[in-house]
């Protein structure tokens, strides 16, 4: 069997659940991808999807609540490329517009079980007071060209953005055949990856160091 | 065993003890009841047989009822009791163990067993010791039954045993007694204390029974789950047996027997209980006591108390306990016993063991009515039960116990609390409450009958703060808030800012300044200060004796010299060589030593004398000065002391002293002279020894020449007289002859050298010695008696006053008092100054300040040395601080000023001075000491660590340690090499140091890492890396491999990753190499491709890096800052027409690449309409078509008629898009064509987008419809028809074109062969006569009005604006880029070259590019016709295959290849045609330029502009060969740049820009501006080209085999396409076309038709044919198949059809080929 996998599958489901944007007042729903590597393929689940618009609650919290689901299947090669979840907040301004109020992403959390994550969210800025001014008055803020930049790293050095309000997204994920296909992502069970590493731990003058990895390399033997 | 041996031996002892202490009672008791006694005898026989024998039963009637009695009256007593019972039975329970365990156990409880009746009521206390006894008496016979199995393997003890259970059996005798004298005439209490007795023993004797059942029970679980029937026989015969005990003593095994039998009659009625209460129902013998039994014990029964619910368990209990008690007697023959075993038996209730609902069906039961309890009974009930509180107040007699009276605590002066209020009605409630319980609440009542209250705990005030409001306080008492600030640490406090931790305290003492000169000095001051200085010279010098010392030394000296002398006289005969020589160096060292102390004596003389002789002479000038000036200013006193001498003495000692110099001298002398003597002589015989050998040489040489062997001087003599004589270049090199060191010591002139100088240092003999003595005793001149100009002064000087600043760290501290300076010119201080500080001291200086009458001038400042901590007040010496001042006074008076020069003494002999004020300044630093003697000094640790920057400037070798951050190395070479002393123990901690960089070997490494710890964070090693076909896979995705970009899903094993993936990628990486030749490819072309792929890597590299760089238009959409234009733009837009009837097309928003995603792009064209299509020859005749010559043909068209239904296939990434079907030769479709696009290796980046060589094909095709219909009887209903496409003419536009333009739109010529088969076209055929300039439209030509576009707009790249490397001179490099922006500025559309780019990446000047070249001979000599030659040249140049720059270098804008490289590389875009189209022109004589502009559809491009020797000009496109007068609307030449040549670069700076509005006169400077003019010339710059291009001829063969090859694999493909049908191939039609192609060649391509007729004549007869010739480039096979396969001639249904093919190739120099293909389907007429 442990010959015979050769993807390892992540399969993530969770929520937006709710949304903090202070000094909004405007019904704001919620747009998501996913944006993943080359050795990832979606097998299951929807790929981006857009929720209904929420109104923001009377309580002192003031909050956006979406509770949109989310649930995904994900089959991968290679940890290069990790899905995330690219979220990004539309609202209308004044003048009825629809204007993006955030941008945001995060990783699918790596281990399995329950995590829950606040996305910061952030807009780009116009480059000068002015276009400040007449983006404000047109309508027309200043966007991504591509609203997947936020997951990349790439390009970013030109841009200025501004924080704005915040995405609380739950995840609950479920791993197959990660350890099998040598990914320990769960920390308490950790091994050390290589005998080469624990050679050299081992010729370490670290009598702990070396002491650590006797058992902690024991645990994929017994388990595999 | 042992244990149980020892617990044996434990227990017999202390039954021991206890039958001593039994006997006694026993004895007691027999003694008081013998009454009782025969009673107990009778018994035995009757009570044991208590269930059958009646008369033992009545017999024991008396007993029994007075038991029963008894036990009423003790029954409230019992239920007390019961809680200890209880109590008791718990912890029994506990030990309700296994056998073993349980026997210790139950030792234990033995204690608990005594105590529990100790704690027992009072009453009873008396009793206690008989309690204890029965106690006693009770567990015996248990610890015995328990024993008993043990000890019956010791038959010894038995008598014990018995002996025991006697005194036990007695025991039970008396409390049978004790009931029994109930009804004697005893006394009431002790009735009561036998009742109570017999109760207790009651109890006890129910928790044994409990405890022993349960022993049984786990004996023998058995036994009691058979539930035998008990024996009851057996039962009788025990009794007897054991009746027979008394009777005679028993045997062994009789005992044995009995012991058996006694326990099993044990388990046995344990059993029974056990089973009586397991079953809940009486068994069958139960059953029937219990019916006979009734009678009997009827009366008992009210007796007892009401058995309630709570009854019912103790009752069972005594029952138990009853039996077990009668298990024990029947032991003992007590029988007593057993009537209240049968009355216990009957008390539980049937309804207790009714239980189990099943067993009460089976008993008998009655159904009685439901029955009423009447209300006021349920109340009463209730009544019972509930308790209500009353709320009346309780009388205080009932709350505190009887026998006492409340006290009130408060009433006697105690404090009591506040109770806390609560009300009244409630307080009766709980009082009443408590009052119900049993103790009475006894302890919730305190002394004064009340419930015991905690005070209230409640302040009656407020514990909070009021809160005031800020503006309630008082104005002056509000506070301001500061936000808290951190200020950082300064290192320059002790302990840090602000707080002060401890006090540390600097005393400054100021003492004195003492002027030793002063603006005020008189002159006599001046030289009182002189003398004083002199003095105190001399008094230093006395003291120190310097001369006496050294004369000490010099005898001491001469002393050793003499003894050691004696030594080497004395060994010299030893001649012990090693250690005269050490003896000769020490005399010689003494020697030296010797001279070099006199010499330093003689000077300490010298000195000495002249300071006695300057102190006179001061002394004397004092004295002077004061008769001249006729007063004294000073105290000084001078008085000399004299000392007589002895003369002789003096004289003796003197002429010593010189004969001595003297000897020395001499002694010096000879050892100098002995020494150059010796020196010579070595010199000496060295010269010798060459002169010899040169005397030698001489005579052997030259024999003629006289020998001269001369002495010393006459060699002297010779060497200086006959110096160009003789020998001069032998002697050149010889060593000069030394000269001999003359012996002449003048021992006279030597005396008086000694003497003189002995003169002036010393004494002379006789004189006196003098010693000076200076003293303050002179009298001071009053100051009304002196001159007045020195009263002025004194005035002055009385004046004068001076100060002292104090500065720590430069900061002033403090200062002294103002202080007038005294006579003798010294200020007292005595000021002493305690400095508190809290930083640590840096400077501490004193400023010396004098008043002046406006402000203080600062006479000199002086620094003190910080003290060290070790100096404290209490140590500190006042230090002498120097000072002087640069200060210029002059005075009036007597005074002598500052700075100034003034004489002293008579005008001849005066002495000039001049002198700045200064003096000394008596002053101590140090660190004072507090009140308890403490010194306040920061504490030193922390000056050595934050004092530590400081002292790092200074000293480098205290810093070392301190800081760790030291060159160990360099350190270790110090200390070596400054040989530090390893004994100091200030070195410790360098030694220390340096033994660690020394001690180890191991060697620092002498490289720095910046990540060291890398290595270890490598997750694999490099070699695996590199194994590793995964990681490859990765790292060559990473790299942006083409083949690998996009490749996903890379297997997670290594295993999985299948070798075949890189096969394709080494495949072309080793044809790279290996230089592969394909099977299509000549070497030539192949080595163009290899060089070509290699410098396109290079090129990709360098701008892989720019793909990857963004811009902020890139990232972020915003919009663009609204200007006045763009404003205006949108304001005129609302004044638009909303739907404007001629549109214009809008400039569409440009996508980037990065955000195209996924979506679909697409090329739209939109075909319009054509001009010019042919028409089929069936609709003219050919006679009728010869008549038309030069007859417009659309008047033969005769209307109605179908000419042509032509449709245009678009094919691009062969999707194939058509058009519907138009008529008519000016057909008109506007129709939209959409072609998907699929980028290379799927990236949208415009990197990747530009490399892109498809080409969009646009064939235009005629639409035939071929009636099938055989049988034309059927016409009138069915269609039979096929659809033929015949090929009319095809548009090639490269994909990059569309990409980098945007959009193409405008009429594009169709390239169209030169001759269709079968079509004609309409208009005029033939223009044999060439004109130019007359506007003469090409009917040649069929157009086509198109416009192509990407959808979505893609991106550009930015065209990179890199300063490439230039061998360029700089100066025109400017010049030439301000007048290219100057040009840009103007006409910002008007394209304009200076410096192009070569392929090397180097920048260089675009006319050097230009030179006239020779083109290939025989072109030259194929025609004479100058434009035919022209137009030969044109198309051998169109001929070499074209290629855009971009597809072969993606990213970089152009480069431009010279000449030669261009005809090696075959391959090129329109810049490399064009400059070699100009430079052959250039060749030939013509006057030409490359022409830069745009044109349809390339956009910015190059031609070749050339003027004719008409002075018209013909614009050459050098990429098709084609030309087109100046002033011809068709030329695709749209608008016109610049012009350039050789000489210069001219600029279009005319309005228009279209070729024929404009002018091209070059020299007309306000039409052309030229780069070069009069103010910066041409240079006359180098051609790059070469200076004549090498032409080969083309190899035949090769030429012969390719168009085999070509027309093989043409006829494959042919059939290929056509899978379905048979191709046949006519032999006889490809024989004519091949003779035809030759034809077309020569004629290139033109008028050729009618020779066609001629030819085709025969076969046009009888077939019909569509078909044409293609003239092509030759690069590879590829594009010919393309082209073909566009045409789709091979798209032909018919079933007859056959096809006919033929090749060409001409073959031009320089393997430059033209390619001609004709192709045609045949099919025969019918």
């Amino acid at each position: 069997m442990a010959s015979g996998s050769t993807v390892f599958l992540v399969m993530m489901n969770g929520q937006i659940e709710t949304g903090d944007f202070p000094g909004f007042d405007d019904d704001l729903y919620v747009k998501f991808n996913y944006v993943y590597g080359p050795d990832w393929v979606m097998t299951a689940g929807l790929e981006e999807g857009t929720s209904q618009t929420s109104r923001k609650s009377k309580d002192d919290l003031g909050r956006y609540v979406w509770n949109f689901p989310l649930d995904v299947t994900f089959k991968s090669t290679n940890p290069y490329g990790w899905p995330q979840v690219v979220v990004n907040v539309h609202g209308q301004d004044v003048y009825g517009t629809a204007v993006v109020r955030g941008y945001g992403a995060v990783h699918v959390p790596i281990s399995p079980g329950r995590h829950v994550r606040i996305i910061p969210l952030y807009v780009p800025e116009s480059s000068s007071h002015f276009q400040k001014f007449t983006s404000w008055l047109m309508s027309r803020r200043p966007e991504y060209r591509d609203h997947n930049t936020v997951a990349r790293g790439e390009g970013r050095e030109v841009t200025r953005v501004r924080s704005q309000g915040s995405i609380r997204v739950t995840f609950n994920v479920v791993t197959r055949d990660m350890k099998k296909l040598g990914y320990d992502v769960i920390p308490s069970t950790l091994s050390i990856p290589s005998t080469a590493t624990t050679a050299a731990m081992a010729a370490n003058p670290k009598p702990g160091a070396a002491a650590a990895a006797v058992p902690t390399a024991n645990v994929p033997t017994s388990t595999s | 065993m042992s244990g149980q041996s020892t617990l044996a031996a434990k227990i017999r002892e202390r039954r021991k003890k206890l039958r001593e202490s039994l006997a006694d009672t026993s004895r007691e008791t027999e003694g008081s009841d013998m009454e009782l006694t025969p009673r107990t005898n009778g018994f035995p026989e009757s009570g044991m047989h208590g269930d059958d024998d009646e008369t033992a039963l009545s017999s024991s009637r008396e007993a029994y009822d007075d038991l029963i009695e008894a036990q009423k009256l003790i029954d409230d007593l019992e239920e007390r009791r019961a809680e200890t019972k209880k109590e008791l039975e718990q912890s029994l329970k506990e030990s309700d163990k296994p056998k073993p365990s349980k026997r210790t156990k139950l030792k234990p409880i033995t204690p608990k067993a005594e105590e529990t009746p100790k704690i027992e009521d009072e009453a009873t206390k008396d009793e206690k010791p008989k309690k204890k006894k029965k106690a006693r008496i009770k567990k015996e016979p248990k610890d015995e039954t328990e024993e008993a199995k043990e000890e019956e393997a010791e038959p010894t003890e038995k008598p014990e045993e018995d002996k025991k259970l006697m005194s036990a059996e007695e025991a039970v005798l008396a409390v049978a007694a004790g009931t029994a004298g109930s009804s004697s005439p005893a006394p009431a209490n002790l009735n009561q204390s036998i009742r109570d007795r017999l109760r207790k023993k009651m109890s006890q004797m129910k928790e044994k029974a409990e405890e022993e059942k349960k022993e049984d029970d786990e004996k023998e679980p058995g036994k009691v789950v058979t539930g035998k029937p008990p024996p009851r026989r057996l039962r009788g015969m025990r009794g007897r047996q054991l009746a027979t005990r008394f009777d005679e003593p028993m045997s062994d095994d009789e005992k044995k027997l009995h012991e058996s039998i006694a326990a099993k009659t044990m388990w046995q009625k344990a059993r029974k209980a056990l089973k009586k209460k397991e079953s809940a129902m009486p068994s069958e013998e139960e059953a029937f006591d219990f019916f006979v039994k009734v009678f009997d014990k009827e009366p008992d029964l009210p007796s007892v108390p009401p058995t309630g619910e709570p009854e019912a368990g103790p009752s069972e209990e005594r029952e138990e306990s009853a039996k077990e008690k009668e298990k024990k007697e029947e032991k003992e023959k007590d029988e007593e016993e057993k009537p209240v075993e049968d009355a216990k038996e009957d008390e539980p209730l049937l309804s207790d063991y009714f239980v189990d609902l099943e067993e009460w069906k089976t008993q008998p039961y009655s159904v009685n009515r439901a029955q009423y309890t009447p209300y006021q009974k349920v109340v009463d009930r209730e009544a019972k039960v509930y308790f209500r509180p009353s709320v009346a107040s309780v009388p205080e007699n009932d709350k505190i116990p009887e026998e006492r009276q409340p006290r009130y605590l408060e009433d006697e002066g105690f404090y009591v609390g506040v109770r806390p209020p609560v009300e009244r009605r409630n307080v009766n409630i709980e009082e009443n409450r408590l009052l119900m319980r049993e103790d009475k609440g006894r302890k919730w009542f305190g002394d004064d009958g009340r419930i015991i209250a905690l005070p209230d705990p409640l302040k009656d005030q407020p514990t909070r703060p009021p809160v005031i409001e800020p503006e309630d306080i008082d104005v002056f008492l509000q506070t301001d808030y500061k936000k808290a600030y951190v200020v950082d640490f300064d290192s320059r406090f002790i302990d840090g800012l602000g707080e002060t931790y401890g006090s540390y305290q600097i005393d400054v003492d100021i003492n004195s300044i003492i002027f030793s000169h002063h603006s005020l000095f008189s002159k006599e001051h001046v030289l009182a200060a002189k003398l004083q200085q002199l003095y105190s010279q001399y008094l230093m010098r006395s003291q120190k004796d310097a001369t006496t010392f050294l004369t000490d030394k010099l005898r001491a000296l001469k002393e050793a010299v003499a003894h050691l002398k004696k030594q080497m006289d004395a060994q010299m005969k030893d001649l012990n060589s090693s250690f005269a020589q050490d003896q000769m160096t020490r005399y010689q060292d003494y020697k030296y030593e010797i001279r070099q102390t006199r010499k330093s004596r003689d000077t300490e003389m010298h000195y000495d004398r002249q300071l006695l002789k300057n102190i006179l002479k001061a002394w004397k000038e004092i004295k002077a000065l004061r008769e001249s000036q006729g007063c004294i200013n000073t105290a000084v006193k001078l008085s000399v002391r004299k000392e007589e001498t002895d003369k002789d003495e003096d004289m003796t000692q003197w002429k010593r002293d010189i004969d001595e110099e003297i000897s020395e001298a001499r002694e010096e002398y000879e050892e100098t002279f002995n020494e150059n003597m010796s020196r010579y002589n070595l010199a000496k015989a060295e010269y010798d020894r060459q002169k010899k050998i040169k005397d030698a040489i001489k005579k052997r040489k030259k024999r003629r020449r006289p020998k001269r062997q001369g002495s010393r001087e006459n060699l002297t003599d010779r060497t200086s007289d006959t110096g160009g004589e003789s020998q001069t270049e032998d002697d050149e090199d010889a060593i000069p002859e030394p000269q001999k060191p003359a012996y002449e010591f003048n021992e006279q002139e030597a005396r008086e050298k000694i003497k003189s100088k002995a003169q002036q240092i010393m004494r002379k003999p006789g004189e006196p010695k003098l010693y000076p003595e200076l003293t303050n005793a002179a009298v001071i001149t009053p100051t009304h008696n002196c001159p007045k100009a020195e009263q002025s002064r004194r005035r002055d000087q009385q004046k004068c006053q001076c100060y002292v600043r104090i500065l720590f760290n430069n900061k002033e501290v403090s200062r002294t008092s103002v202080k007038t300076l005294t006579s003798d010119f010294t200020v007292h201080f005595g000021d002493i100054f305690n400095i508190q500080i809290v930083q640590w001291p840096e400077s501490i200086r004193l400023e010396v300040y004098e008043n002046g009458s406006f402000s203080d001038t600062m006479l000199a400042e002086v620094y003190a040395a910080i003290p060290e901590p070790q100096v404290t007040t209490s140590n500190v010496q006042i230090e002498e601080l120097d000072f002087s001042s640069d200060q210029k006074v002059s005075y009036g008076h007597e005074g002598v000023g500052s700075g100034y020069t003034f004489k002293i003494g008579d005008e001849n002999l005066a002495q000039e001075y001049t002198l700045l004020t200064s003096g000394c300044l008596l002053a101590s630093v140090a660190w004072g000491v507090g009140d308890d003697g403490t010194v306040l000094v920061p504490p030193i640790s922390q000056t050595a660590g934050t004092a530590l920057g400081s002292v790092k400037q200074f000293d480098a070798l205290s810093a070392i340690g301190a800081t760790g951050m030291v060159d160990t190395e360099k350190l270790a070479k110090w200390i070596s090499e400054s040989r530090l002393d390893p004994n100091d123990p200030a070195n410790a901690a360098l030694l220390h140091l340096i033994k660690h960089v020394s001690g180890d070997d191991k060697k620092m490494p002498v490289y720095f890492r910046l990540e060291q710890l890398q290595q270890e964070f490598n997750f694999v090693t490099d070699e695996e890396l590199e194994k590793s076909k995964r990681f490859k896979l990765i790292e060559l995705r990473e790299k942006e491999i083409p083949e690998f970009r996009n490749y996903s899903l890379i297997p997670i094993r290594e295993k999985d990753v299948t070798d075949d993936i890189f096969e394709e990628y080494e495949k072309k990486k080793k044809a790279e190499r290996d230089l592969q030749v394909g099977d299509d490819k000549d070497p030539h072309r192949a080595a163009v491709a290899k060089f070509l792929s290699k410098v396109r890597e290079q090129v990709m590299t360098r701008f892989r890096a720019a793909q990857h760089q963004f811009t902020l238009q890139d990232v972020i959409a915003e919009e663009p800052v609204p200007n006045i234009t763009l404003l205006s733009a949108n304001l005129l837009k609302l004044a638009e027409p909303r739907r404007p009837l001629k549109p214009v097309r809008k400039e569409r928003k440009v996508v980037t690449a990065q955000s195209l995603g996924q979506t679909e792009v697409k090329i739209l064209v939109n075909i319009e309409r054509a001009f010019d299509v042919p028409v089929r020859k069936e609709a003219l005749t050919l006679t009728e078509l010869e008549a038309a010559g030069g007859v417009n043909s659309d008047s033969l068209i005769t209307p109605g008629k179908v000419t042509v239904r032509p449709f245009v296939e678009c094919v691009f990434q062969r999707h194939t898009k058509q058009t519907s079907v138009a008529e008519g030769p000016n057909p008109n479709w506007s129709e939209e064509l959409s072609l998907p696009f699929k980028p290379p290796n799927n990236d949208y980046s415009s990197a990747s987008l530009q490399t892109c060589k498809d080409l969009v094909y646009l064939n235009l095709f005629d639409e035939v419809v071929v009636d099938m219909l055989e049988d034309d009887r059927a016409r009138a209903t069915n269609i039979h028809q096929r659809l033929e496409r015949k090929w009319l003419g095809s548009l090639k536009i490269p994909f990059s074109t569309v990409y980098f333009q945007g959009q193409i739109e405008g009429n594009f010529r169709l390239q169209a062969p030169r001759v269709l088969l079968g079509y004609q076209r309409a208009g005029p055929m033939e223009n044999t006569t060439t004109q130019y300039g007359q506007g003469k439209r090409d009917t040649d030509n069929t157009y086509l009005q198109l416009f192509i576009t990407i959808e979505p707009a893609l991106s550009t790249p930015e065209p990179v604006k890199e300063k490439f490397d230039t061998t360029e001179d700089e100066k025109l490099l400017n010049f030439a880029e301000n007048y290219q922006m100057q040009f840009e500025k103007k006409h910002p559309k008007r394209d304009i070259l200076t410096t192009v780019m070569d392929i090397n990446g180097k920048s260089v000047f675009v006319t050097r590019y230009f030179k006239a070249l020779k083109p290939p001979a025989e072109l030259l000599s194929a025609e004479s016709n100058p434009l035919k030659q022209a137009e030969l040249i044109a198309r051998f140049v169109s001929l070499i295959p074209f290629v855009s720059d971009s597809v072969v270098f993606p990213g970089m804008c152009d480069i431009w290849s010279t000449c030669d490289q261009f005809l090696q590389m075959l391959q090129g875009d329109e810049e490399e045609h064009a400059v070699l189209l100009c430079n052959y022109f250039l060749h030939l004589g013509k006057k030409a330029w490359l022409l830069i502009g745009s044109a349809i559809p390339e956009g910015s491009t190059t031609y070749v502009l050339t003027r004719e020797a008409d002075n018209n000009f013909l614009i050459w496109n050098p990429s098709t060969g084609e030309h087109y007068p100046q002033y011809d609307n068709f030329c695709r030449l749209k608008s016109v740049g610049c012009l350039i040549n050789q000489e210069n670069i001219w600029a279009n700076i005319q309005l228009n820009e279209e070729p024929y509005r404009i002018d091209f006169d070059v020299t007309k400077s306000n039409m052309w501006r030229p780069l070069f003019t009069k103010t910066f010339s041409n240079p006359n710059l180098t051609s790059v080209q070469v200076d004549e291009l090498r032409y080969y001829q083309t190899d035949k063969g090769y030429v012969s085999d390719l168009t085999d090859k070509i027309e093989k694999k043409l006829r494959e493909k042919l059939m290929e396409w056509r899978p379905r049908h048979i191709t046949r191939f006519n032999r006889y039609c490809t024989q004519v076309f091949r003779n035809l192609l030759r034809k077309l060649e020569e004629n290139r391509g033109n008028a050729a038709i009618m020779e066609h007729k001629s030819e085709l004549e025969q076969v046009m007869g009888s077939y019909t044919m569509s078909g044409f010739p293609l003239n092509l480039t030759y690069t590879e096979m590829a594009p010919i198949v393309d082209a073909v396969y566009s045409t789709g001639v091979h798209v032909n249904e018919s079933t007859d059809v056959e096809f006919a093919l033929a090749v060409h190739i001409h073959p031009y120099p320089n393997n430059i080929l033209s390619v001609w293909v004709y192709i045609a389907a045949v099919s025969r007429k019918r």
